[in-house]
């Protein structure tokens, strides 16, 4: 089983990023869930949403505390929560940040840091606005780069299906973001 | 039939869309609320072909689905916690009035202090009020059994209204693969509603009017237990009705998961029956001999099929996610109460995860360790424990 941790805040659309990735994996024939931290949400507070896959059904009905993998949508998050509590040893931290994996290291101490400048790529694409840019489909792009467990053809669709608007635009967000994606400490 | 990536409250809007209400009447309340949302946006978009009736409580919308139904026409509504319980009286009177209502409930705990979390409570509270009861385990279950409830209350044999529960996020929120089906088969299963008795100015009669002693409220009341007795074989009948038309096997009343030769069965409603059932696998795994019952129906309660339970395993030990104050959780008091006379064998009651506390493989492995020991001892170390109190060290 695969388990993935998003990081984003309320807004940005976690919630929504967990689900749309839970639908790649399903139209690759795996069996997911996705839900949000069980709480509740406020707009701009931080907002925590997980992606389970398997190959087989998932019985799992409890919350995810060692991920496989982390998502962060915000880099401000990363002076706000422990974006790595529970991250496994080997598991990639996939950041959504101006910055290299080798400055993010300064301020992380992990091994496999990714980073994608998703919010440069969500204005260019005319998503969400320029103050609130919307970057939770582009940095699904960088998560299929990253992990390399679903391809990037099955993100942007799933994207064009799921995304209310700019399913167009949603989709080539996520193909840019995954080739900007910068990946380091391997 | 297509699968859609669905959180258990969109499995059971969509159970409720393919069941074809004309009337559905709800109050909004955490974490029910995308139910009747999505319930709502699908009769905007002429989707659902039902009358939405905004109330100002929940109280207003049992009463408002029990005038509807009793036009003749079916009706279903959602709440949770403070909802369900504002609703009680209303319960009564729908089950009293034979109307079968199906309603969507979000487990969710009772205040105070306040909690939005998951907790049974709210409904193992409504036990007494004729309402069949369905726990479920996953989001294909509760868009599944919403369907099922109709086509069993809905019989003229049966005629009691059912809810169906949903544990608060973990289903409620959680999105899985769900089969939704098609629209044809479900007007095949469930049918038109063909009301036994109804309001009609054609007609005019009067229902729920005064009984004195001497007259027949109590046979009133004895038709009602018949038929919540009878409505154990209809469900039994039912599920594989299910099964044939639209090929998910549901197991009646109760849910057996690796009982044959075991030494320790969890009795337990809800998803932690879903969570236990990977916990079994891996226990089996290192010769550890632990099954599951998992109760779908709480009412009517499925005595027969605990008392065939019991003869496989050593001891028992019922898992609740609720507590009735004064004696024992209520699985664990109803177990015991069926199983009287025809065990002797220990049966413990575990407390776990109220107000949502997370029940997690490790917590479950310790119980089944101590149902194990309980099973080997051949006694019981304590009738009734919570589990994983902060600063208990037996389960830290």
């Amino acid at each position: 089983m695969i388990e993935i941790r998003f990081h984003g805040r309320g807004g940005q659309g976690s919630v929504i990023a967990s689900k749309i990735l839970a639908k790649a994996f399903f139209m690759e024939g795996k069996y997911v869930s996705a839900f949000p931290y069980f709480g509740v949400e406020r707009r701009g507070a931080p907002v925590t949403a997980f992606t389970r896959v398997d190959e087989r059904p998932i019985r799992a009905k409890y919350q995810i505390y060692e991920p496989d993998y982390v998502i962060v949508l915000d880099p401000s998050l990363l002076k706000a929560v422990d974006v790595l509590k529970g991250l496994k040893k080997d598991g990639w931290v996939l950041i959504n940040t101006i910055k290299t994996p080798e400055e993010i290291k300064k301020e992380l101490n992990h091994d496999k840091i990714a980073t994608v400048d998703a919010t440069s790529i969500a204005i260019k694409h005319h998503l969400g606005s320029q103050a609130a840019p919307i970057v939770n489909t582009a940095i699904l792009g960088a998560f299929s780069k990253v992990s390399g467990l679903v391809k990037i053809e099955t993100v942007m669709n799933a994207i064009r299906e799921s995304a209310p608007a700019k399913q167009e635009e949603n989709a080539l967000a996520a193909k840019d973001a995954y080739d900007a994606t910068i990946m380091g400490g391997e | 039939m297509a699968k859609m990536i669905l959180t258990g409250n969109e499995s059971a809007a969509w159970g409720a869309r393919l069941s074809k209400p004309k009337v559905v009447a709800a109050y909004p309340i955490t974490p029910q609320t995308s139910i009747i949302e999505k319930i709502a946006e699908f009769i905007a978009n002429g989707e659902m072909d039902a009358r939405y009736i905004r109330v100002e409580s929940e109280h207003s919308a049992m009463a408002a689905c029990i005038a509807a139904e009793n036009t003749g026409v079916r009706t279903f509504t959602a709440t949770s916690a403070h909802g369900l319980t504002l609703m009680h009286e209303m319960l009564i009177w729908a089950s009293g009035a034979r109307l079968p209502i199906v309603m969507s409930v979000v487990n969710r705990a009772m205040a105070p202090p306040w909690s939005v979390w998951t907790d049974q409570l709210d409904s193992v509270a409504q036990r007494d009020t004729g309402w069949m009861q369905i726990y479920s385990e996953n989001n294909q279950e509760v868009l599944d059994s919403i369907i099922m409830a109709y086509r069993v209350g809905e019989k003229h044999n049966i005629l009691l209204p059912t809810m169906i529960m949903e544990d608060a996020f973990i289903l409620s929120h959680t999105a899985e693969a769900v089969d939704v089906p098609e629209q044809k088969l479900v007007d095949d299963f469930v049918g038109e509603f063909e009301p036994a008795f109804k309001l009609d100015p054609q007609d005019p009669g009067g229902f729920g009017s005064l009984i004195m002693p001497e007259g027949p409220y109590m046979e009133f009341r004895y038709k009602m237990a018949l038929a919540m007795d009878e409505a154990r074989k209809e469900i039994r009948k039912v599920t594989e009705e299910f099964a044939e038309v639209f090929g998910r096997k549901y197991p009646g009343l109760v849910e057996e998961y690796r009982t044959e030769d075991a030494d320790a069965i969890m009795v337990v409603m809800g998803t932690i029956a879903s969570t236990a059932k990977d916990v079994i696998d891996a226990l089996r795994e290192k010769g550890k001999k632990v099954g599951l019952a998992r109760i779908r129906y709480f009412r009517p309660f499925p005595y027969e099929e605990l008392r065939e339970i019991v003869k496989k395993a050593d001891m028992l030990g019922i898992v609740d996610r609720s507590y009735t104050f004064g004696y024992g959780a209520a699985l664990y008091t109803e177990t015991k109460g069926a199983l009287y006379g025809h065990t002797d064998k220990p049966i413990k009651n575990y407390v776990v995860g109220l107000g949502g506390r997370d029940i997690t493989p490790d917590v479950l492995v310790k119980i089944f360790d101590n149902m194990l020991k309980i099973a080997k001892d051949g006694v019981v170390d304590r009738e009734i424990e919570w589990v994983g109190l902060h600063g208990d060290e037996r389960w830290s």
